[in-house]
């Protein structure tokens, strides 16, 4: 859909990079636009107006003046959920920009987007009022279906049987799961333990009502999330980058063995 | 019929690269800029030449607090007139000259040449902390002040190093936040409002 001349959208702050001496190009997550980059003039000055409200992950009203080259112009903005809870809680916020960072990576540029939009939404509340790892698995297996990734979880790749309840392989490079004697040997398979199965196709099929309030002890939560990770890895054909921060803080977290 | 266009000469395009390589200079800026070396006298053009060659073989980064000088440790590390209990943490070098104009500041600095940015793969480790908790570890630092932009990244990396300092037993203070000198309440966002709130001070007289 063509946008008229001066339009509004509401938008979420995905990133920004510098542009020139003392404005930067924002990357905003829009429902009815999509993914689309935004010219923010002046707001590396101290005097300036807009940039407490353009904070990458703020979520705000945004007037949008169409550009020249292709660039629209952010003229003007309005603060409709600053997270400052988020922001305040380094655990919270290394999983939001984490978050924000797969949104960036999945999403096309200018292809409408709202269910997308609505999931990075629920996401952020989620961290803000309890910042766990359940809401970030959730959101990625939902990332990766809206994407059109969504991994096979309920039969092998190879010989097409139903998995049975045991230990099986996982194969992202093959886009799913394998049975026993498939995956033995299968490029790129790893074995998934029949816990894991459960809690992925849990975060598949379910509501985030259901998916939520999944407690996994600290083993299975790391193979989860180890799984989904090389998934996503393996789709986008390259790292996330706000992955290792996540990954880091939870290592400097953990007591030292005595 | 079109004819192959005649590209500049080499020196000329060489040059034009070189410049396009810096922040901030698109092909227009690179092209004026060539263009008027060609027309300034060759004395002025080769002192900017031999400006360029010192500074990379002159300056260095100072082995205690990271800023750029000419002499290491720098001016500010070795004078004996700065208080060297109060430990400044800043970004960047121009950060520092920031503070240093203000007249405000008697303490040391350090700077971390950047902030964290998970996003962009600017983690702890491409900044200059290790450094930092290696100046701590003589004691004779008692406060540590945080003096990180006040955006995304500038908190990030704030909450990051109270994290990695408050075990230390040392004094973590931050420089405060809230608004600017000749900004305007009606158009400051909640965040901005809410520490300047927070952070509000008893007036005298």
């Amino acid at each position: 859909m063509a946008a008229p001349r001066l339009y509004k959208t509401e938008a979420i702050v995905l990133r920004q990079r510098k542009l020139g001496e003392a404005d930067r190009i924002l990357t905003l997550h829009t429902p009815a636009y999509g993914k689309l980059d935004a010219k923010a003039k002046g707001v590396r000055k101290t005097t300036s107006r807009m940039s407490g409200h353009l904070q990458p992950l703020s979520r705000c009203m945004v007037q949008l003046a169409r550009g020249r080259s292709g660039l629209d112009v952010i003229a003007g903005c309005e603060t409709l959920e600053s997270f400052q809870a988020l922001r305040e809680d380094l655990d919270a916020l290394s999983r939001a920009l984490y978050a924000a960072e797969l949104a960036d990576r999945f999403l096309a540029e200018r292809l409408e987007s709202l269910a997308t939009y609505r999931l990075l939404l629920d996401t952020l509340r989620r961290l803000q009022a309890a910042p766990g790892d359940t809401a970030l698995r959730y959101y990625e297996m939902r990332l990766l279906e809206q994407s059109g990734f969504r991994p096979e979880l309920e039969r092998c790749l190879g010989c097409e049987q139903a998995l049975r309840p045991e230990a099986n392989y996982f194969a992202p490079v093959a886009g799913g799961t394998y049975c026993p004697s498939c995956g033995a040997g299968a490029a790129g398979s790893r074995t998934l333990s029949l816990n894991a199965l459960k809690v992925l196709r849990l975060l598949q099929r379910a509501s985030y009502n259901e998916a939520g309030r999944v407690t996994m002890p600290p083993a299975l939560a790391q193979e989860v999330e180890r799984h989904l990770r090389s998934y996503i890895v393996c789709m986008l054909e390259r790292d996330v980058n706000a992955a290792a921060f996540v990954e880091r803080l939870r290592r400097e977290q953990q007591p030292l063995e005595v | 019929m079109n004819e192959h266009p005649i590209a500049a000469p080499a020196p000329v395009a060489r040059l034009i690269e070189e410049f396009h390589k810096l922040p901030g200079v698109g092909p227009k800026s690179a092209q004026r800029l060539t263009y008027h070396l060609l027309r300034m006298p060759a004395a002025e053009a080769k002192a900017l030449a031999e400006a360029i060659l010192d500074v990379k073989e002159r300056i260095t980064f100072c082995t205690v607090c990271q800023n750029v000088t000419d002499s290491n440790p720098c001016r500010i590390c070795a004078s004996d007139r700065r208080d060297r209990s109060i430990v400044c943490v800043v970004e960047e070098p121009l950060d520092i000259l920031a503070l240093e104009r203000s007249g405000s500041y008697q303490g040391l600095y350090h700077v971390l040449h950047g902030a964290i940015s998970p996003m962009d793969g600017i983690g702890p480790e491409e900044l200059k902390i290790q450094e930092l908790l290696a100046r701590l570890r003589s004691g004779e630092v008692t406060e540590v002040i945080l003096a990180t932009n006040p955006n995304l990244e500038g908190e990030a990396t704030s909450m990051y190093l109270t994290r990695l300092l408050r075990p230390l037993g040392v004094k973590v203070t931050r420089l405060a936040r809230g608004l600017p000198v000749g900004g305007d309440l009606e158009y400051a966002d909640d965040v901005t409002l809410t520490r300047a709130m927070e952070g509000r001070q008893e007036v005298s007289g």
